[in-house]
């Protein structure tokens, strides 16, 4: 039985790169990752407490964000095709119009 | 059983056509919004005759309950309507005067713009004036008496492009809520002290109160009131000064708004509260006193106006004011009638020249016209009748008015011979004036501006050299049949119309004044009331009498309209120099009378630029800038200060954004293990 305490630290080693990638990368594919891979570094942690504490509710919420983040998934990547079009740039530092 | 009459209808009528046409009006052709307000005002005149023929067989007074309006406490006033003798006459005086003039606007008016809008006003006004006339209480009469100050105001000021008369529409209406003021304090008192606006429960409460002799008592005061109020509508000193500038209007509405119908709403209050007068001789005393001098100053001053529709507006105060004066000597039935046939002769003059001034292309000097006779006949003719009708030659309408009013000024408990002599002369001036008026306009040679040279040559554009309501046809012409009709049918009633109230002393069966005897009688106990007892049982031995002195009596009123034709005739006719010399002779008495007093002027500076200065300075500049607008202003810019100062954190930059949502997340987290761990 592997203990709790390792996905937690493997779901916050996830996390953490996550921000980091989200924070530091330009491309906004690869930040729209970095948003998934926070993401399932969340999930990581609550399917680890689910089984740890045989409470069903935590994979529930695991559904959850799959789904929110499917859909998520889809809008993203829509805009990303619209504003490639339109700025023919996936640099984020560019996409900038909307300052004053 | 007394039959449903419907009254609700009367003013409802006239206020679906103000709707229709006010709303879709400006799509419809002209045909189609001169039938929508035709119908609907005739419709209403049908109906009060309708409901005149019927009146036999109604119980008066005759109450129709609609809704109630206001429940407070005891307090309740309700949209009722409210039928006697005397709303009975006014309404047909309204609907009926109100219908002719309708038919005349819709000549008039043909070629001026906003033809839907001016109808409309009309017909809104004639709701109003029939609420204010049929209301069974003082609060739904004070909604039509604002109302019919309104569509004053919207009619004074038709023309609106042009400044004047904008401005006599505001002054018209601010002067008027002078009055209002008045008025609306007499109805608090009433609430306060009766508990009831209601003209049956209020009259009743009112007339087992003894007659008071004080001069403080509080129906004095009420009745004080209520004259400021009727001072206010009814243009009577000192607050007449709106009425004159009121001639800016289209002559339509100033024949039915300003001569025949809403001036006289003043005098239809007094007559309808006059059981409150009755108790209180102290105001009945100033209401004789103000009717009397203006009756007197308004036709001064006419005497020396140019302007054909000015001297008929100070004519039609001084009218006012004799019929204010007959209420002031309790004679309440002789100022509703000289009120009745002062709505034909007025109403007629009005419209007489308002065909004048459409003949002549919108010229109104008096000076300007002149010879008119031959060139609009039918014009002449009807205003001659109704020139020796307001002069009160025998046997036209104004004479039986005006005599009554005269002889009652003399007569009655309340009277004096002060008064009888004021009218007399006033009666005098009233017939000079007037012929002057007919002999510039009709006699002599015509002495206007282009039309004789030219040989009446039909030219375009002419009308617009004066500026004044637009008649641009060339040569004078007479008046389109549509508005010859109401001219004629004027005249008749000017002419037969005192004949309802022929004087019992000359033989007469003084019809008039024994249908309105019901609801006004003089119901005061004390000396007023003892002298009607006294006088029925001595009738018969005082009767001869009486007659004899009163038929004298009519003889010099007779003689002093004569007087004044005759020397109308001297100076405009027989002498056209004369005048010119007495103007000079008389210097400053005559500038002075030309400038109206300087009434205006004095008012200008005693209560319009101290209210306009403090206003300005005080309240603009100081309280309404340096207060309110400051404080408003700082904290705005305070507000935009501090926006400056953070919006630059909306970078635009995504990773700045992700930046602070991570720091955030950053120090909720440090936060929340900090709490944790202690």
């Amino acid at each position: 039985m592997v203990p709790l305490s390792y996905y937690l630290v493997l779901s916050g080693i996830l996390f953490a790169c996550g921000v980091t990638g989200f924070l530091i990368r330009r491309n906004i594919i690869t930040i729209f990752m970095s948003i998934e891979l926070m993401l399932n570094g969340v999930n990581l942690s609550f399917v680890a407490f689910a089984a740890h504490w045989h409470a069903l509710s935590g994979q529930v919420f695991v559904f959850f964000v799959m789904v929110v983040a499917a859909a998520e998934a889809a809008v993203g990547l829509a805009i990303i095709i619209a504003v490639y079009r339109t700025r023919e740039t996936l640099n984020v530092d560019r996409v900038n119009l909307l300052k004053l | 059983m007394t039959p449903n009459l419907h009254l609700w209808l009367i003013p409802l009528l006239p206020l679906i056509g103000c709707a229709i046409n006010g709303l879709c009006g400006r799509r419809f052709p002209r045909q189609t919004v001169a039938a929508v307000a035709l119908a609907f005002c005739g419709a209403a005149f049908a109906m009060a005759l309708w409901v005149a023929i019927q009146f036999s067989s109604v119980r008066v007074p005759h109450v129709e309950f609609l809704a109630t309006w206001i429940r407070a406490g005891n307090f309740q006033a309700d949209f009722a309507f409210y039928l006697d003798q005397l709303s009975l006459v006014m309404l047909l005086v309204v609907t009926g005067v109100g219908f002719l003039i309708h038919i005349y606007s819709v000549g008039y008016m043909w070629e001026e713009g906003g033809f839907y809008r001016f109808f409309s006003y009309l017909n809104l006004f004639m709701f109003f004036m029939l609420t204010l006339v049929l209301a069974n209480n003082y609060l739904l009469m004070f909604i039509g008496w604002e109302g019919v100050g309104l569509a004053s105001y919207l009619l004074i000021g038709f023309f609106f492009l042009r400044g004047s008369a904008a401005a006599a529409g505001k002054k018209a209406f601010i002067v008027n809520r002078i009055g209002d003021f008045g008025f609306l304090i007499a109805l608090f008192l009433l609430i306060k002290h009766f508990g009831s606006l209601n003209f049956e429960q209020l009259f009743k409460s009112i007339s087992v109160l003894p007659g008071e002799t004080t001069e403080a008592g509080l129906l004095t005061s009420i009745g004080f009131l209520l004259m400021v109020g009727a001072a206010g509508k009814s243009a009577q000193i000192p607050l007449y000064v709106w009425l004159p500038d009121a001639m800016e209007g289209p002559t339509p509405v100033s024949a039915l708004i300003h001569a025949a119908t809403m001036v006289t709403a003043g005098v239809y209050m007094v007559a309808r509260s006059h059981v409150i007068f009755d108790r209180a001789p102290t105001a009945l005393m100033v209401v004789a006193i103000i009717g009397t001098l203006t009756a007197l100053f308004a036709a001064t001053i006419g005497v020396a106006q140019t302007d054909i529709k000015k001297v008929l507006a100070y004519s039609t105060i001084s009218q006012l004011g004799y019929m204010f004066m007959a209420c002031g000597v309790a004679a309440y039935s002789a100022g509703i009638f000289h009120l009745v046939t002062h709505a034909f002769f007025k109403g007629l003059l009005f419209l007489a020249a308002g065909s004048v001034i459409h003949a002549v292309g919108g010229e109104q000097d008096m000076r300007h016209m002149g010879g008119l006779r031959t060139k609009i006949p039918w014009t002449f003719w009807t205003m001659t009748m109704a020139t020796f009708a307001i002069s009160g030659f025998p046997p036209f309408a104004g004479f039986f008015s005006k005599d009554a009013i005269l002889w009652r000024a003399y007569s009655s408990p309340y009277g004096s011979w002060v008064y009888w002599v004021i009218g007399l002369f006033t009666a005098f001036l009233t017939a000079f004036y007037m012929f002057r008026l007919w002999f510039l306009t009709f006699f002599g040679n015509y002495r206007g501006a282009a039309e004789e040279l030219h040989g009446h040559a039909e030219h375009a554009g002419h009308g617009a050299h004066l500026g004044r309501e637009e008649h641009g046809h060339g040569g004078i012409h007479e008046s389109p049949p549509i508005m010859l009709a109401p001219l004629v049918i004027l005249a008749v009633l000017s002419v037969v119309g005192g004949w309802i109230g022929w004087p019992t002393a000359q033989g007469g069966s003084n019809y008039f004044d024994k249908f309105l005897e019901p609801a006004l009688h003089v119901t005061a106990p004390g000396a007023s009331a003892g002298e009607l007892s006294e006088s029925a049982q001595t009738q018969a031995t005082e009767h001869s009498e009486q007659g004899a002195k009163e038929r004298v009596f009519t003889t010099i009123s007779v003689v002093a309209a004569g007087l004044g034709l005759l020397l109308a005739w001297l100076l405009y006719y027989r002498r056209p120099e004369l005048p010119q010399r007495i103007a000079d002779r008389l210097d400053g008495l005559y500038h002075a009378v030309v400038n109206k007093y300087y009434v205006d002027e004095f008012y200008a500076a005693v209560f319009v630029k101290p209210l306009v200065e403090g206003s300005s300075r005080i309240l603009w500049h100081g309280v309404d800038q340096g207060l309110i607008d400051s404080s408003i202003n700082s904290s705005a810019d305070g507000a935009r200060e501090f926006s400056d100062a953070v919006r630059h954190m909306q970078s635009g930059n995504l990773r700045s954004y992700a930046g602070w949502i991570a720091a955030g997340a950053a120090v909720v987290i440090a936060y929340m293990t900090w709490m944790g761990t202690r």
